[in-house]
């Protein structure tokens, strides 16, 4: 796969690193010249991607998650939030709209909002080994 | 976690502020139901005029102001949404069950 440019973050499971995360993705996405509303699609992205590893991957003790960002051909941005936490048993389920393990600070609406904010989203996972979302954004050049 | 409230004919205005996101979104969901029960509003207002980000934390604020507000049969109102919690309010489909006044932009 060719690309741009590229990034790696690694850093460990605290709510804290969730601004700095999606906040970190829009500066690198910034030389792409984005819209403010692909900007703030991808910050709500990235910060759905990376909850989920704090508060279902790694539900009782901090643990590595590592964010990649590549910039690939025909201004596309390219990012991998990657866990090694518990891993999701049922994909399809935790897909669903207002499905959610997490109680009532959650709604369950995390990767309804990934779906709809980025062109592409798969998510692999093994229970045990951990999990990987893999999401690409389509940027519109602007003129 | 910033908000500021106040209480003026029946009506709870509670301001939020900054980026709500999960590592904030539980301090927001128990002040405003700490507020909503001290003052039974007939009325509850969410200010999001100085609200620059939500992710879906944010709409889990807002379904647990609504749960409050509906176990004391009151309406809650959204105010002031900029563009990008708006974007996040429609994909989530909540836009459909709250009320929502003046969105800004």
């Amino acid at each position: 796969m060719k690309f741009d440019n590229y990034m790696i973050l690694d850093f460990p499971s605290k709510s804290a690193n969730e601004a700095f995360a999606r906040s970190a993705v829009a500066c690198f996405a910034a030389q792409m010249d984005p819209t403010l509303e692909e900007l703030g699609d991808i910050r709500t992205a990235v910060s759905e991607a990376v909850t989920n590893c704090i508060v279902h991957a790694y539900p009782d003790r901090l643990g590595n998650i590592t964010l990649r960002c590549r910039i690939l051909k025909d201004n596309v941005l390219d990012i991998v939030v990657k866990d090694k936490g518990v891993g999701i048993p049922d994909i399809e389920q935790a897909r669903r709209p207002a499905f959610t393990t997490g109680g009532n600070e959650r709604s369950g609406m995390g990767f309804t909002i990934m779906e709809s904010f980025m062109t592409t989203l798969e998510i692999s996972s093994r229970p045990g080994k951990g999990t990987t979302v893999h999401m690409r954004r389509k940027l519109q050049r602007r003129q | 976690m910033q908000f500021t409230s106040f209480l003026e004919e029946g009506r709870l205005t509670v301001a939020l502020t900054g980026e709500i996101d999960h590592h904030c979104a539980k301090a927001y969901i128990q002040a405003i139901a700490g507020k909503i029960e001290a003052y039974t509003p007939e009325v509850c207002v969410l200010d999001f005029q100085e609200v620059s980000f939500v992710d879906s934390s944010g709409i889990a604020v807002v379904i647990n102001a609504l749960r409050n507000m509906a176990q004391i049969e009151g309406r809650l109102l959204l105010t002031g949404i900029a563009p990008q919690p708006m974007r996040v309010f429609r994909a989530s489909g909540i836009d459909k069950l709250v009320e929502i006044k003046e969105t800004v932009g």
